[in-house]
């Protein structure tokens, strides 16, 4: 019997996927959990330990007054090896709610990045130039260097930082992947 | 005491609100060892007589007492221990019930929260240590939140998949006085679901209709579960007249003399059980989780099977073995359901299919793969076994095991009929585990006959437990099979690494009759075939602790075995059913 889920990737051709199936695939997923001490060491805890990967993970208080924090978690692994991950995540006690955005919908994915870039003459101005097609903010200067704020899909930031590197970069610090389902609708 | 105005909620002392809240959760029995930080806690339990506290020798061997209560009894097993070593003396015991979903309560110490961090004397990380090895844990660290911890902790212990969890309470906040409202005030989030979804119920009772090699696999979900569940268990096979087989863990839930019963799978298990299991068209798995010593080769296992599996851990499903009709839900639950729908269908199952099946497992049974050779110069563990099983079988009887040989033969040659009587390592595989659960299981049963059936290395794992067997007067019976030889390393070294025996021999072994004499208990030793029946009963008639120093045959295997990375059906068999299958098996090992 295969269990076929509809919509499961968003980079699938058919939007068919077996939970069989040997193919490593990029899950974005979503995990409320109690904000209480230890609840991150958990979750990263059951991903060191069990051996799975975390491409990005970023987390942060979504709801003051009722201790709720969102943690949100770029994974990869067959699909069988997600469905693990996302069940393994649900039996941690302090994981209200764990969603899989990949599966259950299109999603807007944005990341925020600072780049230190160092230079002078034409490498500086190429910088410049750059940032501003790519939208980036000028957060800090000097007359040998630029801090640019940038905000995107991690590919894009991925894209820029390709382009920067041969014009100065020195330094860069990204915040890992935030993401939510398109639409008028929350299921979280 | 009586006529002590007990206060039962309102302002109090966190060490008097955790007496308060054991006896709000109905515990009678602790386990325990003091120390600095758990002192307020000992003070008041020192005030008291409705707790029964339990001093061990150990800290293991208290988390290991705890369990045997919880198995034996279905409730949660209780332990006290200090910070630092306390706590850290804990860890493979808390590893063991995790990896048994046993549901126990620990209670650590810790040092003050404002020398937390410090590098305070006996301070440890104890929620960190313990986090991977607890289902949840809880550093306390204000007073008014620990009575609903505390309450919270024993709910997440018992609900879902049972498990381990321990609440860290500083020293400060025992002293402290603080608010406690009773059981109440726990929060109420976790509640995993219990009830299984209709249609994949529905489904499998179609299944069942038209199976022609179906098999029950049964784990120790079905134990955990309840009584009820036993009992629809048995109600089920016995209206569909479908063969059974248990794990390790899950012995007793269907009994060992009932029809349907193929004996335990697995590494050890029966032939019949693991033939069945490899040729069934419909494996129906309940509360069981398709570990590596049941599968064997993941790839090799039940080629041609639907499989149905109930668990009440989603994460249980589809984690080694692909499963066809997942049923998330309480064993109890899910069964009665099941039953329901099956039987509203009109109790159907394919009788000339199941026939012929049941005469192919009568031919796998009639190789009788238990035989042995027997000897009347030295006494077979098998042997020992068998005779412990006909002259105990009868009697109220617990069991408790170490790990080994032993451990495998007691759960081949000794039947069990009832749930909650058969406790031992089975996910940890933890030596050292089996005297401290004996001890636990004889506190919650004083009138019933206890025996831990050991090996002699395992045993003096924690040996030192017999001061806690003398000092509470506990009849436990350590019945130790000794074959000088740490005997399943040596049988792997023997099939496996060239009989190179490194490490494997038991060296300066002590006198186990002065053993016993020295901690004033009674020693009893038995190396005649001939004498054994009179021994044991000589270790049944003893009214109180015995160490029973069985000499047993140095050099027996166990079998039926598969191999490491074999398939069920590429079973190594003992040396009377197959003299051969040995050779062709030890030279594909080698
Ligand atoms: C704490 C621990 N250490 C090591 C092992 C590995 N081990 C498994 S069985 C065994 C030998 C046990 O010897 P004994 O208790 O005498 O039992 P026998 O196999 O001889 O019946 C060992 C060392 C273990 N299971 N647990
Ligand atoms: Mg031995």
């Amino acid at each position: 019997m295969l269990n076929i889920k509809a919509g499961s990737t968003s980079h699938s051709a058919y939007n068919l996927r077996s939970v069989y199936s040997d193919v490593e695939e990029r899950h974005t997923l979503a995990v409320i959990v109690e904000n209480e001490p230890g609840v991150l060491a958990r979750v990263i805890g059951l991903f060191s330990g069990r051996g799975y990967n975390i491409e990005s993970l970023t987390v942060a208080e979504i709801d003051h007054t009722g201790h709720m924090s969102r943690i949100t978690l770029v994974t990869s692994g067959t699909p069988q090896v997600i469905e693990q991950i996302k069940a393994q995540l649900g039996r941690i006690v302090p994981v209200h709610e764990v969603h899989d955005l990949t599966v259950e919908g299109p999603t807007v994915e944005r990341e925020l990045a600072l780049f230190k870039v160092r230079g002078e003459g034409d490498a500086r101005v190429e910088a410049l130039r750059l940032a501003d097609i790519f939208r980036a903010n000028v957060v800090d200067s000097t007359l040998e260097s630029f801090v640019f704020e940038i905000t995107g899909t991690p590919e894009k930031i991925d894209a820029f930082a390709d382009l920067m590197r041969p014009l100065g970069l020195i330094e860069l610090a990204r915040t890992g992947v935030a993401a939510l389902s398109r639409g008028p609708d929350s299921r979280v | 005491m009586t006529g002590q105005t007990e206060q039962t909620a309102g302002q109090m002392t966190g060490a008097k609100m955790v007496v308060q809240a054991l006896r709000d959760q109905g515990v009678d029995t602790v386990f325990g060892y003091p120390g600095g930080a758990v002192l307020p806690i000992y003070d008041e339990l020192f005030q008291q007589n409705d707790i029964r506290h339990v001093l061990v020798r150990h800290e293991q061997g208290a988390i290991h007492a705890a369990e045997g209560y919880a198995r034996s009894t279905g409730k949660p097993g209780v332990a006290i221990v200090t910070s630092g070593p306390g706590a850290t003396n804990a860890v493979t015991g808390l590893t063991d019930a995790l990896l048994d979903s046993i549901p126990i309560v620990v209670l650590s110490g810790q040092v003050p929260t404002f020398m937390i961090g410090s590098d305070a004397f006996q301070e440890a990380d104890t929620v960190g240590i313990t986090r991977p090895c607890t289902k949840h844990n809880w550093l306390v660290k204000e007073t008014d939140r620990l009575g609903s911890t505390l309450h919270e902790a024993f709910h997440v212990a018992t609900q879902g998949r049972p498990g381990p969890v321990l609440v860290d309470i500083p020293k400060d906040v025992q002293f402290a006085t603080g608010s406690y409202g009773g059981k109440e005030t726990r929060s109420t989030r976790y509640a995993p679901p219990t009830k299984g979804d209709g249609t994949a119920i529905e489904a499998l009772a179609r299944a069942m209709e038209t199976a022609k090699r179906p098999v029950f696999y049964t784990g120790g979900g079905v134990i955990n579960s309840g009584p009820e569940a036993s009992k629809l268990l048995r109600d089920l096979v016995a209206a569909t007249g479908f063969p059974i087989t248990s794990t390790l863990m899950g012995l007793g839930a269907y009994p060992a003399s009932g029809e349907q019963w193929l004996g335990m799978l697995g590494m050890h298990g029966l032939y019949e059980a693991n033939m069945a299991m490899h040729g069934c068209d419909l494996m129906i798995c309940i509360g069981a989780r398709f570990d590596d010593r049941i599968t064997g080769r993941i790839d090799a296992f039940s080629p041609n099977s639907t499989r149905a599996h109930i668990d009440i851990d989603p994460s249980s499903l589809n984690k080694v073995i692909r499963t066809d009709i997942p049923i998330i839900g309480d064993v109890a639950e899910v069964l009665k359901e099941l039953l329901g729908v099956w039987s509203a269908r009109g109790r159907k199952t394919d009788r000339e299919g199941l026939a012929q099946w049941q005469a192919q497992i009568g031919e796998w049974r009639a190789k009788d793969c238990l035989a042995f050779r027997n000897s009347d110069k030295v006494i077979k563990p098998q042997y020992a076994l068998q005779r412990l099983e006909a002259l105990t079988k009868d009697r109220d009887r617990y069991i408790t095991t170490e790990v080994g040989q032993h451990q495998m033969w007691a759960a081949q040659y000794l039947g069990f009929e009832a749930p909650n009587r058969w406790m031992t390592s089975g996910g940890l595989g933890t030596m050292g585990y089996g005297f401290p659960a004996s001890i636990g299981v004889q506190m919650a049963h004083p009138g019933s006959l206890v025996i831990n059936v050991a090996g002699e290395a395992s045993w003096l794992m924690n040996m030192q437990e017999m001061g806690t067997a003398v000092q509470y007067r506990l009849p436990v019976k350590q019945f130790i099979l000794n074959n000088e030889r740490l005997g399943m390393v040596r049988q792997w070294q023997e099939l496996l690494h060239g009989e190179r025996y490194s490490q494997s021999w038991s060296e300066a072994l002590p006198d186990f009759v002065k053993l016993a004499e020295a901690f004033g208990a009674k020693g009893i030793i038995c190396k005649d075939p001939a004498d054994l029946d009179d021994a044991i009963m000589e270790m049944l008639d003893y009214d109180g602790p015995v160490i029973f120093d069985c000499l047993v045959e140095k050099h027996e295997n166990c079998f039926p075995m598969i191999p490491s990375g074999k398939a069920h059906n590429e079973m190594l068999m003992g040396e009377v059913s197959t003299a051969h299958a040995i050779e062709a098996g030890g030279a594909v090992l080698v």
